[in-house]
């Protein structure tokens, strides 16, 4: 390794002359690995991802703490005596308005919304976009240029009317309701998604399968669907944490009985009457966190190829 | 490709690409009733009294003389310009930056990159509340600092109204800006290398590079990130509810909230309807110079 690193200051030294590149040895650019460049790059870096990681830090020690200590020591110190009582509490016993049963409720209301909300929305996003990609009608980019600036258009503007269309239908307050509205409002973003990705597939692919007679829904099943695993993971992980995450339509459009995991946890940590258990607190949000930062975990690999796959070409 | 696909003998032009229309009726449906007829409902009963209930008693602009002369209307505004500007400039800036950083062909890649994009997984509900224990005075990072010997030193910015804001600004920064860098960072993969070869060739300084070769011909990823920044201040509501509730007193309002609070809360659901349209003016004057561009212009498409 240091052999190669002497060896190789020569060269880059050499390459930073400017214009004469062209006469200097072939291959990739070697580097030094302490140069002022690499400091400055890693330093960055570093310095960047500790700010990241500090309040997940903070929340885990938190939350592993007992009351007293945590008046007496600072956020960043790690507990002395590690304690899972805050994590049973805030599961269990934590106090949102009238009951006391915890998160658990808000859980399995938010898996119940979540859960349907993102099959739905994918499956009319992904077929919305591959008509538009490849089966282009006349109005349709109106309707698509409507429904992206209606991306823009804040929910407040649109929120009252909805509640109308659901007392109206009969299902306002429930969690049919609030699923059909995450369905809507994931529209324009992923029928974008799914567009953009459709539209950079080979052409040919959809010629060929036109010329020998495939249809609209054959063309999508056993064509289109298998070539994009990777944008419906990223629409799947979008949708899942954003559904999960979503607080305001949680607030407005069901009853108590039915508030999603994060309307509890704002419940819970901003009430104002008793003592404020910060240990509770942060069990409470780091469980509330868990779900969408174990799907960020488990695919993010996936979600950054398919990020770019779908944003690169706006 | 639009003329070749489709079979041109048919003689119904309704009928033509049955299927893919019936597919976006959805779409369609979403666009007209929820975005333009919900939208125009909303700016319809603005111009009433309605309290309770929606009624259709005209009232004029009665209720925006009101919105404007309402101290907490204009606090929540001036907050949403600040917080709009800085994290319009911060994240694009710190995003582009760090995405060049880590474009420099960099080990343990995939961790750092991990790293800054986990926060954008946590719901702003959550990130208040962590945000909102760190920037606590009593425990928080003034404690630690002060408890290090700088006895003086003052960080609260969730208790001081002047700064409260920024300290929202903070919290939004540290979730949204590993989602700008992830964007960006795609942007730069997508360049041929070839761009880089040539400009080098030319001695031309890695950072002018940048900013005259690369930055133009990134202007899709620009856009798509723009979009999703701007929609998403224009809406921000969870961050401020968890952080402060609004205050201290009324200093950390938005107008998403204030729409919030008088059409569910105060019951005013006129000057919901007022402050909503607003907020829409408001987007319009942004965006439709945008789209525009985007789509009027007859810009040729992929």
């Amino acid at each position: 390794m240091l052999k190669l690193v002497a060896n190789n200051s020569i060269v880059s030294e050499y390459e930073a002359v400017p214009g004469r590149i062209t006469s200097g040895p072939q291959g990739p650019k070697p580097r030094r690995i302490l140069s002022r460049r690499n400091i400055v790059v890693y330093g960055t870096l570093i310095v960047v991802a500790l700010y990241y990681l500090l309040p997940l830090y903070v929340m885990i020690m938190t939350s592993l703490k007992g009351m007293p200590e945590i008046r007496i020591g600072n956020i960043f110190a790690p507990p002395v005596e590690i304690t899972f009582e805050p994590w049973v509490k805030a599961w269990a016993q934590a106090c949102t308005g009238l009951n006391c049963d915890g998160l658990s409720r808000g859980f399995w209301n938010s898996v119940r919304i979540t859960v349907p909300s993102v099959i739905i929305s994918i499956a009319v996003a992904s077929v919305n976009g591959y008509a538009l990609a490849n089966w282009r009608f006349k109005g349709a980019d109106l309707f698509f240029a409507i429904l992206i600036i209606g991306a823009f258009i804040p929910y407040q503007v649109m929120i009252y009317p909805i509640v109308i269309v659901l007392r109206e239908m009969g299902i306002y307050g429930t969690l049919t309701g609030l699923i059909m509205v995450h369905t809507i409002f994931g529209m324009p973003i992923l029928t974008l998604l799914f567009r953009n990705y459709f539209a950079g597939l080979p052409e040919e692919l959809f010629k060929a399968a036109r010329v020998d007679g495939a249809g609209f829904w054959t063309i999508y099943f056993k064509i289109m669907l298998p070539m994009s695993l990777p944008i419906f993971v990223v629409a799947m992980i979008l949708q899942v944490t954003g559904i999960w995450n979503d607080f305001l339509f949680g607030v407005v459009f069901t009853r108590p009985e039915y508030y999603p995991m994060t309307v509890q946890l704002n419940n819970i940590v901003n009430s104002v009457q008793g003592v404020k258990e910060y240990n509770v607190n942060m069990a409470a949000t780091l469980l509330t966190g868990l779900v969408p930062l174990t799907i960020y975990f488990i695919s993010g690999r996936l979600f950054v190829r398919g990020i770019a796959a779908g944003a690169v070409k706006g | 490709m639009t003329g070749q696909t489709r079979g041109s003998a048919r003689p119904n032009q309704w009928l033509r690409n049955l299927n893919a229309k019936i597919a976006s009726i959805p779409m369609i449906l979403t666009a007209l009733v929820i975005f333009v007829g919900g939208t125009s409902w909303t700016v319809l009963y603005s111009f009433t009294n309605s309290k309770l209930l929606p009624r259709l008693s005209f009232v004029g602009l009665d209720q925006y003389v009101r919105l404007w002369a309402a101290p907490r209307w204009l606090i929540s505004i001036e907050n949403l310009a600040i917080y709009g500007f800085f994290s319009l400039i911060f994240s694009l800036v710190i995003g582009f930056v760090l995405a060049a950083l880590m474009d420099q062909k960099i080990r343990f890649e995939n961790t750092f990159r991990t790293i800054m994009l986990y926060p954008f997984a946590l719901s702003f509900i959550v990130t208040g509340l962590v945000w909102q224990w760190l920037l606590n005075p009593q425990y928080g990072i003034q404690s630690i600092v002060r408890s290090l010997g700088w006895t003086n030193f003052n960080f609260d910015p969730l208790y001081n109204s002047d700064i409260v804001i920024y300290g929202i600004l903070i919290a939004a920064l540290w979730q949204g800006t590993g989602l700008v860098m992830c964007l960006m960072l795609a942007g730069l993969r997508g360049i041929d290398e070839d761009i880089w070869k040539a400009a080098r060739v030319d001695g031309i300084p890695m950072w002018k590079t940048y900013v005259l070769v690369i930055i133009p011909m990134m202007r899709g990823v620009f856009i798509t990130t723009l979009v999703i920044i701007a929609s998403g201040i224009v809406k921000v509501y969870d961050l401020v509810v968890a952080q402060t509730s609004g205050g201290p007193g009324i200093a950390s309002e938005v107008p998403a909230k204030y729409v919030y609070d008088y059409m569910f809360q105060a019951q005013n659901l006129g000057q919901g309807f007022a402050a909503s349209t607003m907020m829409l003016v408001t987007v319009a004057i942004i965006i439709v110079p945008w789209a525009y561009l985007e789509f009027g212009g007859g810009r040729k498409r992929a």
